[in-house]
């Protein structure tokens, strides 16, 4: 059980009282992955909670971000990836035959490192992905992406622009737009690879806060090189060392004293 | 962590460890000035509190300057700790003082009786602060845990002695002063050894991250 | 810092012959290129310029067409305008398909890319008159031939002869190379963030290509259209054999029909005319046009591509 600083009219609560235990929605078992003949993952197994924050940590080339995508099946992408291993969401191993690779994206939603607004207007980046998803009418649409935008806490800065070109944004607001882009088709999990590196301050403690308040709705998973970043807004971490999971549990005791030496020495930055 | 870090918090080490020498020398000569009935001695150990005062403000200092660059784990504990640490070093320092003046008080008359119990005290507890600082340095969590019990022999030790001088105050009403005075100085060398306690526990939670204060606590 | 006397730290030290002289190489260059440009314009302009007339432009021509009287250029504008247009719709769907193959579907060095672009490359480098014999020994006779056999026109050919529709798939076999090109450029140039994005929301390959990566690679599919354009209304050799004619009494108006054309006609102008200093004047003039027609088709494909450019960067 999470070590809780969610407040408590938040976490929701059974009948009786007691706080119901959080469901797994993602699993991965024994997950190894191969670029041709080199090894990137090593039978990586986890367990990562439902509408949590899930931090993804560690030195650079460690294979967090190759992990996260994992998930959506972006390595598929990547001809001379190999997988072996399971990864299951919902209970459903995600490279069964029967899976489509194209509902599975739309149900595990990616936001990338560098924002990539389509060059369109911010009312056609958000539609795209809606059309995509079926939705039709105007109306629908129109309320979609006014939904999302405010999920984003965007709404109230381009509400009266909606259709002027996304590249006119800054930096910080395109990296909101993106956010907004994912959720707007409403996925049950949304990973994000190192969302505010490219970010002044301000711009990522906006998007801190952002993330905070989507955890109520979705699973979040995040790659981050960022101590302090993990440390604020993640309930859990798991960090990752040569392809390896080296340690995995809730963020104030992989902060505050990890069991692993390994862990101890990224943490606090004697690596290597 | 930056080799900048690195050395700022090996400095703050070693600012505890001039800290905690200090203590324990401030203690030992209060109790030679009172068994020596040496006034220049007491007067020094006032004096030289102020120094023990400025090392609290330094090691404080010093582990603000730490804490904003965002320590983890056990470089965290290690600033919160001295932190703490350096509070309770400050009040040894205090009750030093203490027995320095009581002491300089007690030079105005003749001399009660032999002094015993309060130098056995006070080995006791410089004993104590001795091995919670050895333990902090080799951060051995072990040592740490054994020197917390020996808390009770020196309040075992005050309590007796402030029996004894009460009813030594009772029979004869013209060492009441002179009593009370040692009252005092026996109180002080009972904090001082709980100071010293509440060091090794610091050290424990340095080394395991684990807060073995208060066990009757509810948590 | 020492300072010198004078007080200036940061006076020239020397001198510097190298960075000086290139730029007066560079600029010399620059101006070789223009005054070569200008003389040759200049030539054609002077010497054609007392010969255009409206009549010249907008007037059929006799069959004696070396008589100044006579000659016009109106059937040759007509006829390179429809090669240039048919010529289009044939190469830049294609080109572009085959770029959007090679860039998008096909890893960057798998076997049969590394063919494809072989391929592309070697046309590029085929003589023009070697398109024009393969126009007419393939299209032709191989092409046009079966296909009136099949159609039962044996005797009187109407698809195994030259026609303005088999110059223009020659040209346009000429001119794939460069549509080929410009186009890989212009989708080698987005960023793959937004195929990785669209992709991220559930969209399939197809999807991203139509919906994202080739809308905004459209600018540079013009460019690659438009080079087309430019090399193919210049082009004579190729369609020598395949449709150009000497003389037609009427413009083209069935795919079958052949053609005048003012690269052609110059060709023509020059090499069968008995009286070259009469010819002369006739001759600039053509040239005069065909480069005016050539100049305004850039033209206006550039207009086009900068409005597209504007409405990508400002958007829907």
């Amino acid at each position: 059980m999470t070590d809780s600083i969610v407040p408590k009219s938040l976490v929701p609560r059974a009948a009786d009282g007691a706080a119901p235990p959080a469901s797994t929605l993602i699993e991965t078992e024994r997950l190894s992955l191969y670029y041709g003949s080199t090894q990137a993952l090593k039978e990586i197994t986890l367990t990562i909670p439902e509408k949590e924050v899930t931090a993804l940590i560690g030195p650079s080339g460690c294979g967090k971000s190759t992990f996260l995508r994992c998930f959506n099946r972006m390595n598929d992408l990547i001809d001379s990836v190999r997988i072996e291993g399971k990864v299951s969401i919902g209970g459903q191993d995600i490279h069964a035959p029967e899976v489509d690779v194209i509902e599975l994206r739309k149900k595990v939603g990616m936001v990338f490192q560098k924002s990539n607004p389509f060059p369109k207007s911010i009312f056609e980046n958000i539609a795209y992905g809606l059309r995509l998803a079926g939705v039709r009418t105007k109306s629908e649409i129109e309320t979609a992406v006014e939904t999302s935008l405010r999920g984003a806490a965007l709404w109230e800065e381009v509400k009266d622009r909606l259709h002027s070109s996304a590249l006119g944004l800054s930096g910080g607001q395109q990296q909101r737009l993106c956010i907004a882009r994912a959720i707007a088709i409403r996925p049950e999990v949304v990973l994000m690879d190192e969302p505010a590196s490219a970010l002044d301050p301000i711009a990522t403690s906006r998007i801190e806060e952002l993330i905070l308040e989507l955890k109520r709705e979705f699973t979040i998973v995040i790659v981050t090189h960022n101590m302090q970043q993990a440390a604020r807004i993640s309930d859990h971490t798991a960090f990752f060392y040569l392809g390896k999971l080296i340690e995995f549990g809730t963020t104030r005791r992989i902060f505050t004293n990890p069991r692993e030496k390994q862990t101890e020495d990224y943490v606090t930055g004697r690596f290597g | 962590m930056t080799h900048h870090f690195e050395q700022e918090l090996q400095e703050l080490k070693d600012l505890l460890l001039a800290m905690t020498s200090r203590g324990a020398a401030a203690v030992g000569n209060a109790i030679k000035a009172l068994v020596d009935r040496d006034e220049a001695l007491a007067r020094k150990v006032i004096e030289d509190d102020r120094e023990l005062d400025r090392l609290e403000i330094e090691i404080d200092d010093k582990s603000i300057s730490l804490l904003a660059q965002a320590p983890l784990a056990r470089d965290l504990r290690t600033v919160t700790v001295a932190m703490k640490i350096s509070h309770d070093l400050e009040r040894i320092g205090d009750e030093a003082t203490t027995i320095a003046r009581r002491s300089l008080d007690l030079n105005q008359e003749p001399q009660l009786k032999p002094y015993v119990d309060i130098p056995r005290m006070s080995e006791l507890a410089l004993a104590m602060l001795h091995e919670a600082l050895t333990a902090f340095v080799t951060l051995d969590a072990e040592r740490a845990r054994q020197v917390i019990p020996r808390d009770k022999e020196v309040d075992l030790l005050n309590k007796q002695l402030q029996r004894e001088l009460a009813s030594y105050m009772v029979e004869r009403p013209v060492t009441i002063s002179r009593c009370l005075h040692l009252m005092v100085i026996s109180k002080a060398l009972e904090r001082v050894a709980d100071h010293a306690k509440n060091f090794a526990e610091e050290v424990v939670y340095l080394c395991e991250a684990v807060d073995i204060r208060h066990p009757n606590a509810p948590r | 810092m020492t300072i010198p006397k004078g007080g200036n730290p940061f006076a020239r030290v020397r001198f510097d012959y190298a960075s000086n002289g290139f730029s007066a190489l560079t600029g010399l260059a620059t101006l070789l290129i223009v005054a070569i440009l200008f003389v040759i314009l200049g030539n054609i302009a002077y010497f054609g310029w007392p010969s255009l007339s409206w009549r010249f432009v907008t007037g059929g021509t006799e069959k004696d067409m070396f008589n100044v009287d006579h000659a016009g250029v109106m059937p040759m504008i007509f006829g390179t305008a429809a090669l240039v247009i048919l010529m289009s719709i044939a190469v830049v769907p294609v080109g572009v398909i085959t770029a959007v193959y090679l860039t998008e579907y096909t890893q960057s060095n798998s076997v049969m890319t590394r063919v494809i672009r072989g391929a592309v490359n070697n046309l590029a480098g085929v003589p023009s008159i070697v398109f024009g014999l393969f126009g007419l020994g393939f299209f032709i006779n191989f092409v046009g031939q079966n296909m009136d056999a099949i159609l039962g026109k044996a005797d009187e050919p109407v698809w195994g002869k030259p026609a303005i529709l088999w110059a223009a798939l020659t040209l346009a076999i000429l001119t794939l190379p460069v549509v080929i090109v410009a186009t890989e450029e212009a989708l080698k140039a987005i960023p793959n963030g937004l195929r990785e994005a669209s992709l991220a929301l559930g969209a399939t390959k197809l999807q991203t290509v139509m919906k994202i990566v080739i809308p905004q690679a459209l600018p540079g599919i013009m460019t690659g259209s438009i080079l087309a354009v430019s090399r193919g209304a210049g082009e004579v050799a190729p369609i020598m054999f395949t449709g150009a004619a000497y003389y037609m009494a009427e413009l083209p108006s069935r795919l079958t029909d052949q053609f005048m054309e003012l690269g052609y006609h110059v060709f023509i102008l020059s090499t069968q005319s008995p009286d070259i200093e009469r010819t002369r004047p006739i001759l600039y003039a053509t040239v005069v046009v065909l480069l005016g027609l050539t100049f305004l088709l850039n033209f206006v494909a550039i207009l086009v591509r900068a409005q597209m450019r504007r409405k990508l960067r400002s958007l829907s």
